[in-house]
């Protein structure tokens, strides 16, 4: 099931959207002489599930970074709903309704999965200090804990609901990270890879995650370097290489993209590779395997270091 | 031959003596500190000196009357925890460490310079601020009270009621915030305070209102102790009372309500009978150990307290309160 438009959005980078959450222009980020990211002009539809992809280097998680205030970029602006969002701090970011995750899941392990949930519940009179000892903050914490439960049921985390969100096994941790982030009613959530490090079996479930969110009317963007991953559940995709758009559309219509194909496999993708019964390249293939390793050979006489 | 009874009396008598008090307050600090927040501050002992050093000076140079001059002592360690915060709460916890551990140096050789004798007493340090306290007394200041053996002298009961009374408020405290959301915000930046921003927490903010908590209880613990000993001396303010706190903090358990007070008692219990243990039996004639000389005492019970922190962490990493399933999860 994919939303439906209007209109038809052209598939170019930096395509103008009829209801755009986000939009960025002009933003770079450089790492010493490398420019991470270097992108002019994007926008985010709201409602959708926007897959951000590309070959690893590709900047996307220093988008993210710098979307979210993580990181602080050379030069750009970029806005949420129309307010400015460039220059805030993470947790203004936060507070304003774009929420993220992490590649490497951040479940905090020495409290609870319960704990991690309730956390997460925004404008708590208890987090105030004057609050904690004088307020009453318990009616919220109810409030809280009840919202937080009816997540952890949603996502298959209830029965764990008690124990220290350490012992969780990575995919759990996936899912609890996501649950989080709804505890904050967020506008946009932003993960970082969901996929990463999750066994097979738990990846459908997680897609159907994602995908609830936007039947909840979120807008989701979501990194992933895995295109097979991505055709099922996004709305649209936005592909990256060496920090630049350089394509976006439908994901049936990418992978058709040569451009796409190219910055994916390199020059020699369109071959297929032939090899005998004891495995051993031959024809066209074994000719392709000489020549790699005469380069290697040469790199090695030259004494370049193979392992950067 | 070794006199069990007065080993033990004296032990019980450090167990809940000043010294078990004032470093179970520089504890309870740095609980809120390295226990629930993660914040590594190894210059717990300046916040002691701030306090102390601000009561005695605000009494004795600007003449205030002793109540103000424990409001300024404690006043001193909000802006000192202010003054380390700052600069280094944004940048990674070793930064904290640092600044924090030199700023306690720095204080400790300002207070002892003789540049400052007029002010602070330089190396003969301050005395007389505390008589009012001492007035306050319900005991015979000069008396003995024995309790079955154990015998404390009025004025230092009258502290040591005093000194239980603040450890006990400051445990209420400390209990009322960390079952509280905003010691749940704590306990989190303890684990991963990037986490803690993506969550839309002011992580600064949190650090820097624990740091000021955990000062404050230092100050506090300056202060108490400062009017039980009735003196001030600059070199008492040393490094390594920073780890002795540690330590105590470590034996009792971090991150536990209780664990700072239970580690110190116990600390200066041990502390106490080794100490009578060895200088007993290293006395006399015909000693019971001949090889350890009576001089070596002092030195060798810190290495016995050093062994038996070792064994500890072997068998109990977690402390005496800890959650052994807490520590393992670090070994994964």
């Amino acid at each position: 099931m994919r939303v439906e438009l209007p209109v038809e959005v052209p598939a170019q980078p930096g395509a103008r959207k009829p209801d755009p959450v986000l939009v960025i222009d002009s933003i770079t980020r450089s790492f010493g002489g490398v420019r991470a990211v270097d992108v002019a002009h994007l926008e985010f539809q709201r409602g959708w599930i926007t897959g951000l992809i590309g070959p690893n280097g590709a900047g996307k998680t220093t988008l993210f970074n710098l979307l979210t205030g993580f990181d602080r970029p050379d030069t750009g602006r970029w806005t949420f709903d129309g307010m400015p969002l460039s220059r805030l701090a993470p947790h203004q970011v936060a507070r304003r309704g774009v929420v993220r995750t992490f590649q490497l899941t951040k479940a905090l392990a020495k409290l609870t999965v319960l704990d991690n949930m309730r956390l997460a519940a925004p404008k708590q009179t208890g987090e105030r200090f004057i609050g904690a000892l004088i307020g009453s903050w318990g009616r919220q914490e109810q409030a809280n804990t009840c919202k937080a439960m009816e997540l952890l049921t949603r996502f298959q985390l209830d029965a764990k609901a008690h124990d220290l969100a350490g012992c969780l096994s990575g995919g759990q941790r996936k899912l609890l990270e996501m649950a989080r982030a709804l505890m904050m009613d967020p506008t946009v959530v932003m993960l970082d890879e969901p996929m990463a490090g999750v066994n097979p079996a738990l990846t459908e479930s997680l897609l159907q995650h994602v995908k609830s969110l936007r039947d909840d009317g979120m807008t989701v963007v979501f990194v992933e370097h895995d295109m097979d991953v991505i055709r099922d559940i996004s709305d649209w995709v936005v592909v990256m290489a060496q920090g630049r758009v350089i394509a976006e559309g439908r994901s049936e219509a990418l992978s058709a993209n040569r451009a796409v194909v190219d910055a994916y496999l390199g020059s020699h993708h369109d071959q297929a590779l032939e090899f005998d019964a004891d495995g051993n390249p031959v024809g066209q293939t074994a000719m392709l395997v000489a020549e790699i390793e005469s380069e290697l050979e040469a790199a090695i006489e030259r004494g370049q270091d193979l392992s950067a | 031959m070794i006199d069990f009874a007065s080993l033990l009396a004296n032990g019980i008598a450090a167990l809940v003596g000043p010294s078990a008090i004032f470093f179970a307050l520089l504890a309870i600090g740095l609980n809120v500190h390295f226990g629930y927040c993660g914040l590594l501050n190894f210059g717990q002992i300046g916040f002691a000196l701030v306090g102390g050093y601000g009561m005695g000076i605000a009494v004795l140079n600007f003449g205030l009357p002793l109540w103000a001059g424990v409001l300024v002592g404690i006043v001193a360690g909000v802006v000192l925890a202010l003054l380390l915060g700052i600069p280094t709460l944004r940048l990674r916890a070793d930064y904290l460490a640092i600044v924090t551990i030199a700023a306690a140096e720095i204080l400790r050789l300002i207070t002892r310079s003789t540049s400052m004798t007029d002010f602070s007493g330089g190396t003969q340090g301050l005395t007389g601020y505390g008589g009012s306290f001492r007035q306050l007394s319900p005991f015979d200041n000069g008396r003995f009270y024995d309790f079955y053996g154990v015998r404390f002298l009025g004025q230092d009961l009258w502290a040591i009621c005093v000194g239980w009374a603040v450890v006990g408020l400051s445990l209420i405290l400390v209990f009322l915030l960390v079952r509280s959301p905003w010691g749940r915000v704590l306990k989190a930046i303890r684990e991963d305070e990037d986490a803690v921003r993506a969550l839309g927490k002011n992580v600064f903010s949190y650090k820097m209102q624990a740091l000021v908590l955990g000062g404050v209880f230092g100050a506090v613990g300056g202060i108490v102790f400062a009017l039980t000993t009735q003196s001030l001396t600059p070199d008492f303010y040393s490094p390594p009372q920073t780890f002795f706190a540690y330590a105590a903090l470590i034996i009792g358990g971090a991150g536990r309500v209780f664990g700072p007070v239970i580690g110190s008692m116990i600390f200066w219990f041990v502390l106490s009978i080794t100490d009578n243990f060895l200088r007993q039996a290293t006395a006399g004639s015909n000693p019971l150990i001949s090889f350890i000389d009576n001089q070596d005492v002092g030195a060798i019970r810190f290495v016995l307290v050093g062994v038996a922190l070792a064994v500890l962490m072997a068998f109990r990493p977690q402390g005496i309160f800890g959650k052994r399933s807490e520590v393992l999860l670090d070994a994964r």
